[in-house]
């Protein structure tokens, strides 16, 4: 069992052309202004708390940067909370989160689909058009250039001919592929996605993946969160097993062992309204 | 015949004098459709974005937070247009303000904080207003004195929906950002002190509160809130954008007040009940018979086509 998924996991961990060899074909966007290095993040004792009641514990360690990381764990285990203290919309009780190399705009997130309205009166193109923000702002104008990336990037996820339609009548695969198409016009060095392929069909999960890949591809340094993890092992180089603490971090071969699962699974899910303190920080 | 002379009803079809006599004869009855008009094209477009945001009901808190102001600006300065428009901003921002405060320090969320400074607001309101014993002129500030718009408070509602129409075409984008996906606001709002997203909604809510105070001249703190909402949910049913949504939703709340105006010169109807009334009636016309969504349409069984 074991040495089957290292096989997986010693074919091209880093490689993405040979799944269909549009590695570097050149991306449907043109890239900007050519600061291409991507950034790396450091986790130093990272704690982020709801009411005194950690979601993400005494967290450290290093995403590299052009990393294609996914975050497994069970529900609770504080994925989504690393994700939002990384974005910066959560702040850390304790601990520093250290980006290198860019902005802190300069990140994309990708919501799960919960989070959104999907009702609201839009339609495709303007959703889309949303990944416009840092080069129009609030108030800058849209030109035509712009719009005419806003429908090449509609019509790279596969949406050319649903481009009008109000963003009510998608389904979810396809409401999910007009993020990634936002997402693909943010055009950021750092992508954070949250539960990108849940309740996905395969056809959509593999056409996302495909983008995600081309993503990789570009040196741009990646974390997902992931449930799937048949799905982690054969396309994620990267694997962090999180269970409010790290349970193991590293290649997802050597992560997604059996017994690392076991242990991820023993994190009770509520939490104990009279635990004890933490007293690991005091010097 | 010479113009001043009153009409015969010879002289004009039935037609005109029902639909066009009222306003051609009486300049009472221009001003309030001014007036009315002014009130929709501000206040209608906020009524689209209110919807949206799932704020449905707030006009209606907001409407009675601005009550203990206008009074306070009564009992000061008499029925001064001037003191009881102040009097209405300040507590209107003031609740909308500690609203908002609380619910981002507090886990409480935003309707149930402004739920409670409402209340606090209403009770205050009518404590003050008992304080003069009961008075017909406080009865017009509740309840509206349309047909008597005078220049200053024509003025006043004209410039509120000018302002409006301005500072909606400027926070536009951030607002609709906001109400469809706050995380990606957040995200690329930049990382200020406080923030783009809370700026934008304390704009917002500004604006509505502007609106309430301006409309409580013509229509009254309570019947303002039916000319800003009625005709947006009612929209809701004509289009599935946000644009085309206020633009049917400014359409219904002019006709309403056609409508209504009317309705009060012909049967001698309060006006601005009738006003209400009739964007009531758009409403219900609209949840059987509108294009998208209505009873109607999901009624009409058309055979389903091949993909």
């Amino acid at each position: 069992m074991a040495t089957n998924r290292h096989a997986h996991a010693h074919a091209h961990p880093f490689g993405n052309g040979h799944e269909g060899g549009c590695a570097h074909e050149p991306g449907p966007l043109p890239r900007r202004d050519g600061s291409t290095a991507a950034p790396g993040i450091r986790l130093e004792n990272v704690t982020v708390a709801y009411r005194r009641h950690p979601a993400v514990h005494h967290l450290s360690g290093e995403f590299a940067p052009g990393s294609l990381t996914a975050v497994v764990g069970p529900n609770g285990a504080g994925k989504s909370t690393l994700l939002k203290a990384i974005m910066g919309t959560l702040r850390p009780e304790s601990g520093r989160i250290e980006i290198s190399g860019i902005d802190r705009r300069d990140i994309a997130y990708l919501p799960q689909i919960s989070e959104l309205d999907r009702t609201f009166p839009i339609t495709v193109l303007d959703l889309v058009s949303m990944g416009l923000w840092r080069k129009c702002g609030a108030f800058g104008a849209v030109t035509r250039a712009m719009m005419q990336q806003v429908r090449e990037a509609v019509a790279t996820v596969g949406l050319a001919d649903l481009a009008d339609r109000p963003v009510g009548t998608l389904s979810g695969g396809q409401f999910q592929r007009a993020l990634f198409a936002r997402m693909l016009l943010q055009d950021a060095r750092l992508l954070l996605l949250d539960e990108p392929f849940t309740a996905l069909d395969m056809k959509t999960t593999a056409d996302l993946l495909r983008l995600v890949k081309d993503w990789h591809g570009e040196n741009r340094t990646i974390i997902a969160v992931l449930h799937d993890l048949d799905l982690v092992r054969e396309h994620f180089p990267r694997a962090m097993l999180l269970a409010r603490s790290v349970v193991a971090w590293g290649d997802a071969a050597k992560v997604l062992t059996p017994a690392n699962m076991l242990e991820a699974r023993r994190m009770c899910e509520g939490f104990d309204e009279d635990a004890p303190v933490c007293r690991s920080d005091a010097a | 015949m010479p113009p001043s002379a009153a009409p015969t009803p010879r002289d004009r079809t039935m037609l005109y004098d029902f639909l066009f006599a009222p306003f051609a004869d009486y300049g009472f009855m221009r001003r309030a459709l001014a007036g009315c008009l002014a009130l929709s094209f501000g206040g209608c477009p906020l009524g689209i974005l209110l919807v949206l945001r799932r704020m449905s009901l707030m006009g209606d808190a907001m409407s009675h937070a601005i009550l203990p102001g206008a009074a306070i600006g009564f009992l000061v300065a008499g029925l001064s247009l001037v003191a009881m428009t102040i009097g209405g901003i300040v507590t209107g921002l003031t609740v909308a303000l500690l609203a908002g405060l609380v619910s981002r320090a507090t886990p409480l969320r935003e309707d149930a904080s402004f739920a409670a400074f409402y209340l606090i607001s209403l009770g205050l309101g009518v404590l003050i207003v008992s304080m003069r014993g009961s008075n017909m002129d406080l009865l017009h500030v509740l309840f509206g004195t349309v047909l008597a718009l005078d220049d200053a408070a024509l003025v006043l509602i004209v410039s509120i929906a000018t302002i409006t129409l301005v500072a909606l075409a400027v926070i536009y984008r951030p607002l609709i950002l906001e109400c469809l996906d706050p995380g990606f606001l957040r995200a690329v709002g930049g990382q200020g002190a406080i923030g783009l997203g809370p700026v934008i909604h304390m704009g917002f809510i500004a604006l509505v509160v502007l609106n309430l105070v301006g409309g409580f001249q013509a229509l009254g703190t309570l019947m303002v809130v039916g000319l800003i909402m009625l005709p947006a949910v009612s929209a809701r049913f004509w289009s599935r954008n946000v644009p085309g949504q206020m633009a049917a939703a400014v359409l219904f709340g002019a006709i309403a007040s056609i409508a209504g105006l009317l309705a009060s010169y012909h049967w001698s109807a309060p006006a601005s009940s009738s006003i209400i009334l009739a964007a009531g009636g758009i409403y219900i016309l609209s949840v059987i018979a509108g294009r998208f969504d209505s009873i109607a349409a999901s009624a009409i069984q058309l055979r389903h086509r091949t993909g």
